[in-house]
């Protein structure tokens, strides 16, 4: 049987998945519960606000571009098996490629966005 | 007789049957009586000709494993008072069907095998015998002491989606087996192992569904066991791409 090379998608998928799990909820009741019910000041969100954290601080881009990244892999692990288990056996390499291969531009458009900021 | 109760029950005698059938049984009604009673039943008292697999009906021998109503079960610990209405009896799913109820486990044991369950000591590493057994401490114990509880039933099999899709996956009860000594104190194994359990075949089919640990009626936890060993062969994979020089033998 041959060795495989899946931990390198499988380790950014359960990263991904770690950090979405823990970010996530917090991002959710940041943005969908705190602020729109007034509990957090409408302004606390706004645009020159978070425009000024995030450009010029390398530390908050990192943060951002490392969650960013590895959800992308991770939805796109997910994915991949998804349609894979819908019964596209037959073309998984193509699903392989085109799953991880969005998942490689989406990162790097972050990227570029990022460095933009 | 008073209450009884309608078992609806796949039938294949291949040397009778081009196809398989369901054929309909009536059974008394006991609150105490398990499937596996009721279908004990009808071959002592209404067909004799029905054939399936069960021996200790005491959740030990992991034989009479069927699908109750499309849910995996051992016959013997799942009571006919839980259910209402006909009860449909099948095969355990994604094994080839011999006859009626019994299907072909040589899958599941040539893979079983391959991750050789049982204790491996490296070369020249063995005790001989008159200085006695390798001792264990409790903690030892509990690390691997669930997974020693499997019964071979193959309910994890019947439930995982991946393996009915493609049986070259290796499976549930395999895996945790293979973790079962990987992770005993007393094995040395583990990169024998590995060669299976390692593969694509192995665990990286697993896309964590979870039915097997759902089914499972030991709670041996078959997908905990298959992360635990995603995330250690995990590791071993960083290690020898990062660290070649450090390569095992
Ligand atoms: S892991 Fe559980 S369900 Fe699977 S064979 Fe063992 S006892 Fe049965
Ligand atoms: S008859 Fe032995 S487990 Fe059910």
């Amino acid at each position: 049987m041959a060795k495989s090379n899946e931990p390198i998608p499988w380790s950014l998928f359960s990263a991904g998945g770690m950090l979405s799990a823990i970010l996530l909820p917090i991002l959710i009741v940041i943005t969908g519960i705190l602020v729109p019910f007034g509990f957090a000041p409408l302004e606390s969100l706004g645009f020159d606000r978070v425009h000024a954290a995030v450009s010029g601080n390398l530390l908050v881009k990192l943060i951002l571009f490392g969650f960013i990244f590895l959800s992308f892999f991770h939805w796109a692990h997910r994915f991949r098996f998804a349609l894979v288990d819908m019964g596209l056996r037959k073309i998984k390499g193509l699903i392989g490629f085109a799953c991880y291969g969005s998942a490689l531009a989406g990162t790097v458009i972050t990227a570029a966005l990022l460095w933009r900021i | 007789m008073d209450k009884t109760m309608e078992l609806e029950i796949f039938r294949y005698r291949p040397e009778q049957d081009s196809e398989p059938t369901f054929q309909t049984y009536e059974v008394p009604f006991h609150t105490e009586w398990v499937i596996l009673d009721a279908v004990n039943y009808i071959k002592d008292e209404i067909d004799g000709t029905l054939s399936y697999r069960w021996s200790c009906r005491m959740g030990v021998c992991g034989s009479c494993g069927m699908m109750v109503n499309g849910v995996p079960k051992l016959t013997c610990a799942a009571f006919l008072k839980d259910y209402t209405g006909k009860i449909r009896i099948e095969p355990l799913e994604g094994f080839p069907v011999e006859r009626d109820l019994i299907f072909s486990m040589d899958d599941f044991i040539a893979k079983l095998k391959s991750v050789k369950p049982w204790i491996i000591r490296k070369e020249g590493e063995d005790k001989p015998l008159e200085e006695g057994e390798y001792l264990q401490t409790p903690r030892q114990l509990v690390e691997y002491q669930q997974y020693t509880m499997c019964i071979n039933c193959m309910l994890c099999y019947a439930a995982c989606p991946v393996y009915a899709h493609d049986n070259t996956f290796l499976g549930p009860a395999a895996i945790a087996l293979g973790q079962r000594y990987n992770m005993d104190s007393r094995d040395q194994g583990r990169d024998q192992r590995q060669e299976a359990i390692a593969s694509h075949e192995g665990i990286w089919q697993c896309t964590f569904v979870g039915e097997c640990s759902a089914v499972c009626p030991k709670d041996v936890d078959p997908a905990g066991a298959i992360q635990r060993a995603k995330v250690a062969s995990t590791i071993d994979y960083f290690k020898e791409l990062l660290l070649p020089w450090g390569k095992k033998s």
